[in-house]
């Protein structure tokens, strides 16, 4: 609501100034039988697994609004720091500036510090900024990385809770892709054998779920080493348009019975140039 | 800076009633100044966030303190609420920008990003303060 005068000088950050505004406008679209229009989800599979040397982060690549793929390769493993990364579901502009901003304030602090940042400093700023906004922010994320202590997986709720876990898997096929760790998981695993299961549960939600699709986007963080492998694998490939046209028969189709050539006797009669304008 | 225990804290954090409306001279709502009032506007807030982020550097200031003072003693808070005074003041007048650089340092906000930075800056806000308003309110003569 709008004072006439301002007195006190205007703070920063979240203005709740439009929400009365916007209430009453919902209820008399949702009279009219309209709809506003929706926030742009990410109805996902992502998951992360710990092997030996260190973590493998997967995720698909579709994204939706409502009913509607908005985005056919958008990119959900977000870069942290150089030894952490973040797969994010949920709302995409929240994943994004969420981690984003975390991502900042963790450059900021291992600058302070003059360390490479720990896996559990990052986790604990996601959950006391995503507990402060009492899960308004939909950010659900798989947080993995490897730090002096060794490789550290994380998943992280919406509303600000935690769990630190070997396999952890989020998402609206993150049931799917749960089925597939469960089913496999091993400790101790190899590299190849963690890609390939990561790689099998992330396909298990694209083929069972409708938010989730396209390609599979594989992180492999190692010490020293990230390999991000974008894309990994292409599982839903869009069909190819044939450049000649098949509704054309092949010579010899039809049979031939006769054939007859006549000849047609054109003299040249009058013969112009005309110049073209080539200015 | 988070810390535990914090529903021991609680009885001191700034208490939920709702958003106190304007009042004027002779104790009536000032109509002139803060535009029109209307009972269901003041009672409930407009998003569930509202009061909990109005009051949120306060609250945390009040927790931190308070367990400041159960660890250290009450000569920590006092002295660091001292310096936190001494550095509020350095600032331009409030209807210019202040860069509040003193106090940004000693609360740490100089290394940390958050969304006051990010969205609605007040360098870039719509509605620009009248300056002898904004005086006669910091002064209390209103």
């Amino acid at each position: 609501m709008a004072t006439l005068s301002v007195c006190q000088p205007q703070l920063g950050g979240f203005s709740f100034e439009n929400c009365k505004r916007n209430a009453v406008l919902e209820a008399e679209v949702t009279k009219l039988g309209c709809n506003i229009p929706s926030a742009r989800k990410t109805g996902t599979t992502i998951c992360g697994v710990v092997f030996k040397d260190g973590i493998v982060l997967g995720a698909d690549t579709r994204a939706t609004e409502g009913m509607i793929v908005a985005d056919k390769n958008c990119s959900k493993i977000h870069y942290i720091s150089p030894n952490i990364y973040c797969c994010g579901a949920g709302t995409a502009a929240d994943t994004e500036m969420t981690t984003q901003i975390i991502s900042s304030n963790l450059e900021l602090h291992s600058l302070s510090t003059s360390r490479l940042p720990r896996v559990a400093t990052a986790n604990r700023m996601l959950k006391q900024m995503l507990f402060r906004y009492q899960g308004h922010i939909g950010a659900a994320l798989v947080l993995g990385g490897v730090d002096c202590n060794g490789p550290h997986l994380y998943s992280i709720y919406p509303h600000g809770s935690t769990d630190k876990l070997p396999y952890v898997t989020m998402g609206s096929g993150s049931l799917a892709a749960m089925a597939v760790f469960e089913d496999r998981y091993k400790q101790d695993m190899e590299e190849e054998d963690a890609k390939r299961l990561v790689r099998d549960a992330i396909a298990a939600g694209i083929f069972n779920d409708l938010g989730s699709g396209s390609n599979i986007d594989l992180c492999v963080i190692t010490k020293g080493r990230v390999d991000y492998l974008r894309p990994h694998d292409m599982a839903n490939k869009k069909g190819v348009r044939l450049i000649r046209p098949v509704y054309a028969y092949k010579q010899g189709t039809t049979g031939v019975l006769t054939k007859s050539v006549i000849k047609l006797d054109l003299e040249v009669v009058e013969e112009t140039v005309q110049t073209m304008d080539t200015s | 800076m988070n810390t535990r225990g914090l529903r021991s804290q609680l009885k001191d954090s700034v208490p939920v009633t709702g958003m106190g409306q304007q009042v004027g001279a002779y104790g009536v709502q000032d109509t002139l100044r803060s535009g029109f009032s209307s009972v269901k506007n003041e009672l409930l807030p407009s998003h569930a966030l509202e009061l909990s982020e109005k009051n949120f550097q306060l609250n945390q200031d009040k927790m931190n303190f308070s367990n400041l003072r159960n660890i250290q003693g009450l000569h920590a808070p006092l002295k660091l609420q001292m310096e936190y005074r001494a550095a509020r003041q350095i600032q331009r007048l409030p209807f210019l920008q202040s860069s509040h650089l003193a106090l940004d340092t000693l609360k740490g906000n100089d290394e940390s990003i958050s969304f006051e930075d990010i969205l609605n800056d007040p360098s870039q806000s719509e509605m620009v303060g009248e300056p002898h308003i904004m005086m006669e309110y910091k002064l209390g003569l209103m």
